[in-house]
Protein backbone atom coordinates (compact mmCIF):
# COMPACT_ATOMS: atom_id res chain seq x y z
CA UNK A 1 0.00 0.00 0.00
CA UNK A 2 1.34 3.43 -0.83
CA UNK A 3 1.84 5.79 2.12
CA UNK A 4 -0.65 8.59 2.88
CA UNK A 5 2.11 11.17 2.88
CA UNK A 6 5.33 10.83 0.99
CA UNK A 7 8.07 13.44 1.08
CA UNK A 8 10.83 12.98 -1.50
CA UNK A 9 14.07 14.96 -1.40
CA UNK A 10 12.71 18.21 0.03
CA UNK A 11 15.22 21.05 0.38
CA UNK A 12 14.34 24.49 1.67
CA UNK A 13 16.11 27.68 2.66
CA UNK A 14 15.49 31.05 4.23
CA UNK A 15 17.50 33.49 2.15
CA UNK A 16 21.06 32.19 2.12
CA UNK A 17 20.58 29.70 4.93
CA UNK A 18 19.65 26.21 3.86
CA UNK A 19 17.32 24.73 6.45
CA UNK A 20 16.29 21.40 4.88
CA UNK A 21 18.60 19.19 2.83
CA UNK A 22 17.13 16.42 0.75
CA UNK A 23 14.66 15.22 3.37
CA UNK A 24 12.60 12.14 2.52
CA UNK A 25 10.04 10.46 4.72
CA UNK A 26 6.83 8.44 4.53
CA UNK A 27 3.80 8.35 6.78
CA UNK A 28 1.33 5.50 6.33
CA UNK A 29 -2.40 5.99 6.90
CA UNK A 30 -3.28 5.52 10.57
CA UNK A 31 0.29 5.96 11.82
CA UNK A 32 1.55 8.45 14.37
CA UNK A 33 5.04 9.52 13.38
CA UNK A 34 7.24 12.05 15.16
CA UNK A 35 9.93 14.37 13.97
CA UNK A 36 12.45 14.88 16.75
CA UNK A 37 15.41 17.21 16.61
CA UNK A 38 17.04 20.20 18.19
CA UNK A 39 15.78 23.72 17.79
CA UNK A 40 16.72 24.85 14.32
CA UNK A 41 16.91 21.33 12.91
CA UNK A 42 14.22 22.26 10.38
CA UNK A 43 11.16 20.54 11.89
CA UNK A 44 8.82 23.53 11.74
CA UNK A 45 10.09 24.46 8.26
CA UNK A 46 9.24 20.95 7.08
CA UNK A 47 5.66 21.34 8.38
CA UNK A 48 5.45 24.75 6.70
CA UNK A 49 6.58 23.19 3.40
CA UNK A 50 3.97 20.44 3.75
CA UNK A 51 1.28 23.05 4.35
CA UNK A 52 2.42 25.23 1.43
CA UNK A 53 3.43 28.13 3.67
CA UNK A 54 7.07 27.85 2.62
CA UNK A 55 8.21 27.03 -0.89
CA UNK A 56 10.79 24.26 -1.03
CA UNK A 57 13.70 24.69 -3.44
CA UNK A 58 13.58 21.04 -4.48
CA UNK A 59 11.67 17.83 -3.92
CA UNK A 60 8.09 16.60 -4.12
CA UNK A 61 5.30 16.11 -1.62
CA UNK A 62 2.70 13.46 -2.36
CA UNK A 63 -0.57 13.09 -0.48
CA UNK A 64 -2.63 10.00 -1.21
CA UNK A 65 -0.71 9.43 -4.41
CA UNK A 66 -1.30 12.95 -5.75
CA UNK A 67 1.53 15.47 -6.12
CA UNK A 68 0.62 18.49 -3.98
CA UNK A 69 4.01 20.27 -4.11
CA UNK A 70 2.66 23.26 -6.05
CA UNK A 71 -0.82 23.37 -4.55
CA UNK A 72 -1.93 26.56 -2.74
CA UNK A 73 -2.25 26.29 1.05
CA UNK A 74 -6.05 26.33 1.28
CA UNK A 75 -6.38 23.55 -1.30
CA UNK A 76 -4.02 21.37 0.77
CA UNK A 77 -6.23 21.92 3.80
CA UNK A 78 -9.21 20.87 1.69
CA UNK A 79 -7.39 17.65 0.87
CA UNK A 80 -7.17 16.84 4.56
CA UNK A 81 -3.98 18.41 5.88
CA UNK A 82 -4.68 19.91 9.32
CA UNK A 83 -2.09 22.25 10.79
CA UNK A 84 -1.81 22.68 14.56
CA UNK A 85 0.85 25.41 14.75
CA UNK A 86 3.42 25.70 17.52
CA UNK A 87 1.79 28.80 19.02
CA UNK A 88 -1.62 27.05 18.72
CA UNK A 89 -2.85 29.74 16.36
CA UNK A 90 -6.06 30.61 18.17
CA UNK A 91 -7.78 33.71 16.78
CA UNK A 92 -8.24 36.35 19.46
CA UNK A 93 -10.99 38.15 17.53
CA UNK A 94 -13.02 34.94 17.20
CA UNK A 95 -14.92 33.16 19.97
CA UNK A 96 -14.10 29.54 20.79
CA UNK A 97 -17.08 28.42 18.74
CA UNK A 98 -16.11 30.66 15.81
CA UNK A 99 -12.58 29.25 15.93
CA UNK A 100 -14.15 25.81 15.51
CA UNK A 101 -16.54 26.90 12.76
CA UNK A 102 -14.00 28.87 10.74
CA UNK A 103 -12.62 26.03 8.62
CA UNK A 104 -15.10 24.59 6.12
CA UNK A 105 -15.90 20.88 6.42
CA UNK A 106 -13.77 19.36 3.67
CA UNK A 107 -14.97 15.76 3.56
CA UNK A 108 -17.39 13.29 5.11
CA UNK A 109 -15.03 12.56 8.00
CA UNK A 110 -15.34 16.16 9.27
CA UNK A 111 -16.46 16.09 12.89
CA UNK A 112 -19.81 17.67 13.74
CA UNK A 113 -19.94 20.37 16.39
CA UNK A 114 -21.80 17.90 18.64
CA UNK A 115 -19.01 15.38 18.35
CA UNK A 116 -16.38 18.03 19.06
CA UNK A 117 -18.24 19.21 22.16
CA UNK A 118 -18.78 15.64 23.31
CA UNK A 119 -15.08 14.91 23.07
CA UNK A 120 -14.00 18.29 24.48
CA UNK A 121 -16.65 19.31 27.03
CA UNK A 122 -14.50 22.18 28.28
CA UNK A 123 -14.71 23.82 24.84
CA UNK A 124 -18.50 23.65 25.00
CA UNK A 125 -18.47 25.30 28.40
CA UNK A 126 -16.29 28.11 27.08
CA UNK A 127 -17.74 28.37 23.58
CA UNK A 128 -18.62 32.06 23.93
CA UNK A 129 -15.22 33.07 25.28
CA UNK A 130 -12.74 34.84 23.02
CA UNK A 131 -10.36 32.13 21.80
CA UNK A 132 -7.29 33.48 23.54
CA UNK A 133 -8.98 33.69 26.95
CA UNK A 134 -8.53 29.91 27.26
CA UNK A 135 -5.64 28.35 29.18
CA UNK A 136 -2.67 26.95 27.27
CA UNK A 137 -3.95 23.39 27.49
CA UNK A 138 -7.44 24.39 26.38
CA UNK A 139 -6.03 26.34 23.46
CA UNK A 140 -4.11 23.25 22.42
CA UNK A 141 -7.33 21.20 22.53
CA UNK A 142 -9.10 23.89 20.53
CA UNK A 143 -6.37 23.86 17.87
CA UNK A 144 -6.63 20.08 17.52
CA UNK A 145 -10.45 20.05 17.65
CA UNK A 146 -10.57 22.77 14.99
CA UNK A 147 -8.79 20.71 12.34
CA UNK A 148 -10.76 17.58 13.28
CA UNK A 149 -13.94 19.55 12.67
CA UNK A 150 -12.52 20.51 9.29
CA UNK A 151 -12.06 16.82 8.50
CA UNK A 152 -8.27 16.58 8.65
CA UNK A 153 -6.97 13.14 7.74
CA UNK A 154 -3.37 14.04 8.52
CA UNK A 155 -2.68 16.20 11.55
CA UNK A 156 0.52 18.24 11.44
CA UNK A 157 1.13 18.97 15.12
CA UNK A 158 3.96 21.30 16.03
CA UNK A 159 5.13 20.71 19.61
CA UNK A 160 1.70 20.37 21.19
CA UNK A 161 3.15 19.72 24.67
CA UNK A 162 5.48 22.70 24.74
CA UNK A 163 5.04 24.74 27.90
CA UNK A 164 2.31 22.48 29.34
CA UNK A 165 2.30 20.93 32.82
CA UNK A 166 2.82 17.15 33.15
CA UNK A 167 -0.91 16.62 33.78
CA UNK A 168 -1.78 18.47 30.59
CA UNK A 169 0.94 16.69 28.63
CA UNK A 170 -0.67 13.46 29.71
CA UNK A 171 -4.07 14.76 28.57
CA UNK A 172 -2.72 15.78 25.16
CA UNK A 173 -1.27 12.26 24.91
CA UNK A 174 -4.74 10.80 25.54
CA UNK A 175 -6.22 13.10 22.91
CA UNK A 176 -3.64 12.08 20.32
CA UNK A 177 -4.26 8.39 21.07
CA UNK A 178 -8.02 9.00 20.65
CA UNK A 179 -7.37 10.81 17.41
CA UNK A 180 -5.35 7.87 16.18
CA UNK A 181 -8.08 5.46 17.27
CA UNK A 182 -10.50 7.52 15.19
CA UNK A 183 -8.38 6.70 12.16
CA UNK A 184 -6.57 10.03 11.80
CA UNK A 185 -2.89 10.04 10.87
CA UNK A 186 -0.53 12.29 12.83
CA UNK A 187 2.84 13.81 12.05
CA UNK A 188 4.08 15.17 15.33
CA UNK A 189 6.99 17.55 15.92
CA UNK A 190 8.24 16.89 19.41
CA UNK A 191 11.32 17.53 21.54
CA UNK A 192 10.00 15.46 24.42
CA UNK A 193 11.15 11.99 23.28
CA UNK A 194 9.69 10.25 26.28
CA UNK A 195 6.26 11.67 25.46
CA UNK A 196 6.81 10.90 21.79
CA UNK A 197 7.48 7.24 22.49
CA UNK A 198 4.14 6.95 24.35
CA UNK A 199 2.03 8.16 21.43
CA UNK A 200 3.97 7.44 18.25
CA UNK A 201 4.78 4.37 16.19
CA UNK A 202 7.99 5.62 14.59
CA UNK A 203 10.37 8.53 14.86
CA UNK A 204 12.50 10.48 12.44
CA UNK A 205 15.50 12.18 13.98
CA UNK A 206 16.23 15.42 12.14
CA UNK A 207 19.69 16.97 12.45
CA UNK A 208 20.97 19.98 10.53
CA UNK A 209 18.20 19.74 8.02
CA UNK A 210 18.70 16.05 7.26
CA UNK A 211 17.00 12.88 8.38
CA UNK A 212 19.79 11.47 10.57
CA UNK A 213 18.06 8.31 11.75
CA UNK A 214 14.75 6.53 11.90
CA UNK A 215 13.90 4.92 15.21
CA UNK A 216 11.15 2.71 16.56
CA UNK A 217 9.80 2.93 20.09
CA UNK A 218 12.08 0.20 21.46
CA UNK A 219 15.13 2.02 20.15
CA UNK A 220 13.94 5.30 21.62
CA UNK A 221 13.52 3.69 25.06
CA UNK A 222 16.88 2.00 24.81
CA UNK A 223 18.73 5.13 23.81
CA UNK A 224 16.66 7.68 25.71
CA UNK A 225 19.59 9.15 27.65
CA UNK A 226 21.71 9.48 24.58
CA UNK A 227 18.85 11.15 22.72
CA UNK A 228 18.01 13.53 25.53
CA UNK A 229 21.63 14.55 25.71
CA UNK A 230 21.73 14.99 21.97
CA UNK A 231 18.63 17.16 22.04
CA UNK A 232 20.15 19.20 24.85
CA UNK A 233 17.29 18.67 27.27
CA UNK B 1 -26.53 74.58 27.52
CA UNK B 2 -28.44 74.38 24.25
CA UNK B 3 -25.41 75.99 22.66
CA UNK B 4 -23.21 73.22 23.94
CA UNK B 5 -25.63 70.56 22.70
CA UNK B 6 -25.76 72.24 19.34
CA UNK B 7 -21.97 72.15 19.04
CA UNK B 8 -21.90 68.55 20.19
CA UNK B 9 -24.46 67.68 17.53
CA UNK B 10 -22.45 69.40 14.81
CA UNK B 11 -19.44 67.50 16.07
CA UNK B 12 -21.27 64.21 15.73
CA UNK B 13 -22.26 65.09 12.17
CA UNK B 14 -18.62 65.79 11.30
CA UNK B 15 -17.72 62.64 13.19
CA UNK B 16 -20.02 60.66 10.87
CA UNK B 17 -17.67 61.37 8.00
CA UNK B 18 -14.62 60.46 10.05
CA UNK B 19 -16.31 57.24 11.16
CA UNK B 20 -17.26 56.09 7.64
CA UNK B 21 -13.85 56.97 6.22
CA UNK B 22 -11.94 55.43 9.14
CA UNK B 23 -14.04 52.27 8.90
CA UNK B 24 -13.05 51.81 5.25
CA UNK B 25 -9.39 52.53 5.97
CA UNK B 26 -9.43 50.08 8.87
CA UNK B 27 -10.88 47.13 6.93
CA UNK B 28 -8.48 47.75 4.04
CA UNK B 29 -5.50 48.00 6.37
CA UNK B 30 -6.62 44.93 8.30
CA UNK B 31 -7.10 42.68 5.29
CA UNK B 32 -4.31 43.90 2.98
CA UNK B 33 -1.87 45.63 5.30
CA UNK B 34 -2.13 48.58 2.92
CA UNK B 35 -2.35 52.17 4.13
CA UNK B 36 -4.64 53.57 1.48
CA UNK B 37 -3.54 57.15 1.03
CA UNK B 38 -6.06 57.53 -1.79
CA UNK B 39 -8.96 57.18 0.63
CA UNK B 40 -9.47 60.95 0.77
CA UNK B 41 -9.36 61.09 -3.02
CA UNK B 42 -12.13 58.50 -3.24
CA UNK B 43 -14.19 60.63 -0.86
CA UNK B 44 -13.63 63.53 -3.22
CA UNK B 45 -14.47 61.34 -6.25
CA UNK B 46 -17.68 60.34 -4.46
CA UNK B 47 -18.72 63.96 -4.10
CA UNK B 48 -17.76 64.70 -7.72
CA UNK B 49 -19.60 61.59 -8.84
CA UNK B 50 -22.82 62.98 -7.38
CA UNK B 51 -22.04 66.43 -8.82
CA UNK B 52 -21.33 65.12 -12.32
CA UNK B 53 -24.35 62.79 -12.34
CA UNK B 54 -26.61 65.69 -11.40
CA UNK B 55 -25.19 68.20 -13.87
CA UNK B 56 -24.56 65.90 -16.84
CA UNK B 57 -27.44 63.46 -16.51
CA UNK B 58 -29.90 65.00 -14.07
CA UNK B 59 -29.54 62.07 -11.68
CA UNK B 60 -30.80 63.06 -8.24
CA UNK B 61 -29.09 62.71 -4.86
CA UNK B 62 -30.85 59.51 -3.81
CA UNK B 63 -29.88 57.64 -6.95
CA UNK B 64 -26.34 59.01 -6.71
CA UNK B 65 -26.15 57.70 -3.15
CA UNK B 66 -26.53 54.20 -4.60
CA UNK B 67 -24.83 54.48 -8.00
CA UNK B 68 -21.64 56.31 -7.00
CA UNK B 69 -20.49 53.95 -4.19
CA UNK B 70 -21.23 50.90 -6.35
CA UNK B 71 -19.34 52.24 -9.38
CA UNK B 72 -16.36 53.48 -7.35
CA UNK B 73 -16.34 50.26 -5.29
CA UNK B 74 -16.06 48.24 -8.51
CA UNK B 75 -13.37 50.61 -9.73
CA UNK B 76 -11.54 50.02 -6.43
CA UNK B 77 -11.73 46.26 -6.97
CA UNK B 78 -10.19 46.69 -10.40
CA UNK B 79 -7.48 48.88 -8.94
CA UNK B 80 -6.68 46.22 -6.36
CA UNK B 81 -6.39 43.50 -9.01
CA UNK B 82 -4.43 45.64 -11.42
CA UNK B 83 -2.01 47.55 -9.19
CA UNK B 84 -2.29 47.17 -5.41
CA UNK B 85 -2.01 43.36 -5.48
CA UNK B 86 1.33 43.47 -7.29
CA UNK B 87 2.91 45.52 -4.52
CA UNK B 88 1.45 43.80 -1.45
CA UNK B 89 4.39 41.43 -1.08
CA UNK B 90 6.87 44.33 -1.05
CA UNK B 91 7.57 46.95 1.59
CA UNK B 92 4.29 48.67 2.60
CA UNK B 93 5.83 51.95 1.45
CA UNK B 94 5.32 50.93 -2.18
CA UNK B 95 1.56 50.81 -1.86
CA UNK B 96 1.63 54.00 0.17
CA UNK B 97 3.47 55.67 -2.73
CA UNK B 98 1.13 54.12 -5.29
CA UNK B 99 -1.99 55.41 -3.54
CA UNK B 100 -0.37 58.78 -2.96
CA UNK B 101 0.38 58.99 -6.69
CA UNK B 102 -3.18 58.01 -7.56
CA UNK B 103 -4.43 60.76 -5.26
CA UNK B 104 -2.44 63.38 -7.17
CA UNK B 105 -3.66 62.02 -10.49
CA UNK B 106 -7.34 62.04 -9.47
CA UNK B 107 -7.05 65.54 -8.02
CA UNK B 108 -5.38 66.98 -11.09
CA UNK B 109 -7.72 65.29 -13.55
CA UNK B 110 -10.69 66.94 -11.84
CA UNK B 111 -8.88 70.23 -11.50
CA UNK B 112 -8.24 70.25 -15.27
CA UNK B 113 -11.94 69.89 -15.97
CA UNK B 114 -13.58 71.81 -13.11
CA UNK B 115 -10.88 74.07 -11.69
CA UNK B 116 -10.08 74.48 -8.01
CA UNK B 117 -13.14 76.58 -7.24
CA UNK B 118 -15.57 74.86 -4.90
CA UNK B 119 -18.80 73.92 -6.67
CA UNK B 120 -22.17 73.98 -4.94
CA UNK B 121 -24.41 70.91 -4.79
CA UNK B 122 -28.06 71.48 -3.86
CA UNK B 123 -29.54 69.79 -0.84
CA UNK B 124 -31.96 67.04 -1.81
CA UNK B 125 -35.62 68.05 -1.86
CA UNK B 126 -37.33 67.02 1.35
CA UNK B 127 -34.25 67.60 3.51
CA UNK B 128 -33.99 71.36 3.02
CA UNK B 129 -35.62 72.75 6.13
CA UNK B 130 -34.97 72.15 9.78
CA UNK B 131 -36.31 69.58 12.19
CA UNK B 132 -37.35 70.37 15.72
CA UNK B 133 -35.41 68.11 18.05
CA UNK B 134 -37.14 69.42 21.16
CA UNK B 135 -34.41 71.68 22.46
CA UNK B 136 -33.61 73.38 19.21
CA UNK B 137 -34.05 73.21 15.47
CA UNK B 138 -31.55 71.38 13.37
CA UNK B 139 -30.91 71.38 9.64
CA UNK B 140 -32.79 68.33 8.39
CA UNK B 141 -29.97 67.27 6.10
CA UNK B 142 -27.45 67.13 8.95
CA UNK B 143 -29.82 65.00 11.00
CA UNK B 144 -30.16 62.66 8.02
CA UNK B 145 -26.37 62.39 7.63
CA UNK B 146 -25.94 61.46 11.28
CA UNK B 147 -28.70 58.85 11.34
CA UNK B 148 -27.64 57.39 8.01
CA UNK B 149 -23.97 57.08 9.05
CA UNK B 150 -24.87 55.44 12.33
CA UNK B 151 -27.01 52.93 10.43
CA UNK B 152 -24.27 52.21 7.90
CA UNK B 153 -21.69 51.77 10.69
CA UNK B 154 -24.08 49.47 12.53
CA UNK B 155 -24.70 47.48 9.36
CA UNK B 156 -20.96 47.10 8.75
CA UNK B 157 -20.49 45.99 12.34
CA UNK B 158 -23.27 43.39 12.05
CA UNK B 159 -21.77 42.14 8.82
CA UNK B 160 -18.38 41.67 10.49
CA UNK B 161 -19.62 40.33 13.81
CA UNK B 162 -22.47 38.09 12.76
CA UNK B 163 -21.86 36.65 9.31
CA UNK B 164 -19.55 33.96 8.03
CA UNK B 165 -17.91 36.44 5.65
CA UNK B 166 -17.29 38.74 8.60
CA UNK B 167 -15.73 35.89 10.54
CA UNK B 168 -13.40 35.13 7.65
CA UNK B 169 -12.44 38.80 7.39
CA UNK B 170 -11.71 38.99 11.12
CA UNK B 171 -9.62 35.83 10.98
CA UNK B 172 -7.74 36.87 7.85
CA UNK B 173 -7.09 40.31 9.36
CA UNK B 174 -5.52 38.69 12.37
CA UNK B 175 -3.53 35.85 10.76
CA UNK B 176 -3.82 35.52 6.98
CA UNK B 177 -1.45 32.54 6.68
CA UNK B 178 -3.19 30.47 9.31
CA UNK B 179 -6.59 31.31 7.84
CA UNK B 180 -5.44 29.85 4.53
CA UNK B 181 -4.06 26.80 6.33
CA UNK B 182 -7.59 26.22 7.64
CA UNK B 183 -8.91 25.79 4.12
CA UNK B 184 -10.06 29.32 3.35
CA UNK B 185 -9.18 30.99 0.08
CA UNK B 186 -8.25 34.37 1.60
CA UNK B 187 -7.19 35.81 -1.76
CA UNK B 188 -10.78 35.62 -2.97
CA UNK B 189 -11.89 38.11 -0.31
CA UNK B 190 -9.15 40.69 -0.76
CA UNK B 191 -10.65 42.50 -3.77
CA UNK B 192 -14.20 42.68 -2.36
CA UNK B 193 -12.91 44.03 0.95
CA UNK B 194 -10.83 46.68 -0.82
CA UNK B 195 -13.85 47.60 -2.96
CA UNK B 196 -16.05 47.75 0.14
CA UNK B 197 -13.68 50.18 1.86
CA UNK B 198 -13.57 52.36 -1.25
CA UNK B 199 -17.38 52.27 -1.55
CA UNK B 200 -17.64 53.57 2.03
CA UNK B 201 -15.31 56.46 1.15
CA UNK B 202 -17.39 57.21 -1.95
CA UNK B 203 -20.58 57.05 0.12
CA UNK B 204 -19.24 59.64 2.57
CA UNK B 205 -18.27 61.78 -0.42
CA UNK B 206 -21.83 61.73 -1.78
CA UNK B 207 -23.14 62.54 1.70
CA UNK B 208 -20.70 65.44 1.96
CA UNK B 209 -21.63 67.03 -1.38
CA UNK B 210 -24.77 68.91 -0.21
CA UNK B 211 -23.08 70.02 3.03
CA UNK B 212 -19.62 70.95 1.90
CA UNK B 213 -18.70 72.44 -1.43
CA UNK B 214 -17.41 69.98 -4.02
CA UNK B 215 -13.76 70.60 -4.91
CA UNK B 216 -10.78 68.54 -6.07
CA UNK B 217 -8.92 69.13 -2.80
CA UNK B 218 -11.78 68.40 -0.41
CA UNK B 219 -10.32 65.01 0.55
CA UNK B 220 -6.74 66.12 0.96
CA UNK B 221 -7.12 67.84 4.35
CA UNK B 222 -9.55 65.28 5.62
CA UNK B 223 -7.39 62.23 5.05
CA UNK B 224 -4.64 63.27 7.47
CA UNK B 225 -7.23 63.68 10.19
CA UNK B 226 -8.80 60.32 9.39
CA UNK B 227 -5.39 58.65 9.71
CA UNK B 228 -5.23 60.08 13.23
CA UNK B 229 -8.73 58.73 13.90
CA UNK B 230 -7.72 55.22 12.79
CA UNK B 231 -4.58 55.32 14.95
CA UNK B 232 -6.52 56.53 17.99
CA UNK B 233 -9.21 53.88 17.51
CA UNK B 234 -6.62 51.15 17.10
CA UNK B 235 -5.18 50.05 13.75
CA UNK B 236 -7.33 47.34 12.24
CA UNK B 237 -10.01 47.66 14.91
CA UNK B 238 -13.36 48.08 13.16
CA UNK B 239 -15.30 49.12 16.23
CA UNK B 240 -12.46 51.37 17.39
CA UNK B 241 -12.32 53.31 14.14
CA UNK B 242 -16.05 54.08 14.20
CA UNK B 243 -16.10 55.04 17.88
CA UNK B 244 -13.00 57.19 17.50
CA UNK B 245 -14.58 58.87 14.46
CA UNK B 246 -17.59 60.13 16.39
CA UNK B 247 -15.50 60.91 19.48
CA UNK B 248 -13.05 63.05 17.54
CA UNK B 249 -15.79 64.84 15.66
CA UNK B 250 -17.24 65.90 19.00
CA UNK B 251 -13.90 66.78 20.51
CA UNK B 252 -13.06 68.95 17.55
CA UNK B 253 -16.39 70.79 17.61
CA UNK B 254 -16.20 71.47 21.34
CA UNK B 255 -12.55 72.42 21.05
CA UNK B 256 -13.57 74.90 18.40
CA UNK B 257 -15.80 76.64 20.91
CA UNK B 258 -13.56 76.67 23.95
CA UNK B 259 -10.04 76.71 22.52
CA UNK B 260 -10.51 77.78 18.90
CA UNK B 261 -6.79 77.92 18.19
CA UNK B 262 -6.28 74.27 19.09
CA UNK B 263 -9.28 72.64 17.41
CA UNK B 264 -7.33 70.69 14.81
CA UNK B 265 -4.13 70.34 16.79
CA UNK B 266 -6.08 68.81 19.67
CA UNK B 267 -6.72 65.69 17.58
CA UNK B 268 -3.01 65.13 17.14
CA UNK B 269 -2.33 65.87 20.80
CA UNK B 270 -4.94 63.25 21.64
CA UNK B 271 -3.25 60.85 19.24
CA UNK B 272 0.12 61.36 20.94
CA UNK B 273 -1.41 60.84 24.39
CA UNK B 274 -3.27 57.69 23.31
CA UNK B 275 -0.14 56.26 21.72
CA UNK B 276 1.86 56.84 24.89
CA UNK B 277 -0.83 55.40 27.09
CA UNK B 278 -2.06 52.56 24.84
CA UNK B 279 0.30 51.97 21.93
CA UNK B 280 -2.26 49.73 20.17
CA UNK B 281 -4.91 52.48 20.23
CA UNK B 282 -8.06 52.79 22.33
CA UNK B 283 -9.70 49.62 21.03
CA UNK B 284 -6.70 47.90 19.46
CA UNK B 285 -5.54 44.52 20.59
CA UNK B 286 -2.01 44.26 21.86
CA UNK B 287 -0.14 41.53 20.03
CA UNK B 288 0.14 38.75 22.54
CA UNK B 289 2.77 36.08 22.18
CA UNK B 290 1.16 32.83 23.30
Amino acid sequence: MSPLLSVQGISASYGEAQVLRNVSLDVAAGEVVTLVGRNGAGKTTLLRCLMGLHRPTAGTITLDGADITGLPTHRRARRGLGLVPDDRGIFASLSVEENLRLPPGVNESAWSMDRVYESFPVLKERRRFPGTKLSGGEQQMLAIARVLRMGARLLLCDEPTEGLSPVLVHQIGDILRDVKAAGVTVLLVEQNVRFASTVADRHYLLAQGRVAQTLDNAEVKEREHELLEYLGI
Amino acid sequence: MTDLLQHAFNGLVNGSFYALLALGLAVIFGMLGVVNFAHGAFYMLGAFGAFILLNEAGVNFWLALVIVPVVLGLFGMGLERLLVRRLVALDPLYNFLLTFGLTLIFQDLLRMKYGSQPQPYPQPAGLRGTVDLGLFDFPAYQVFVLVFSVLVSLGAWLLLARTRVGMIIRAATERPELTRALGIDVGRWVSPVFGFGIALAALSGVLAAPMRAVSPLMGADLIILVFAVVVIGGLGSIFGSVAAGFLIGMLQALGNVYVPGLATTSVFILMAVVLLWRPAGLFGREETAV
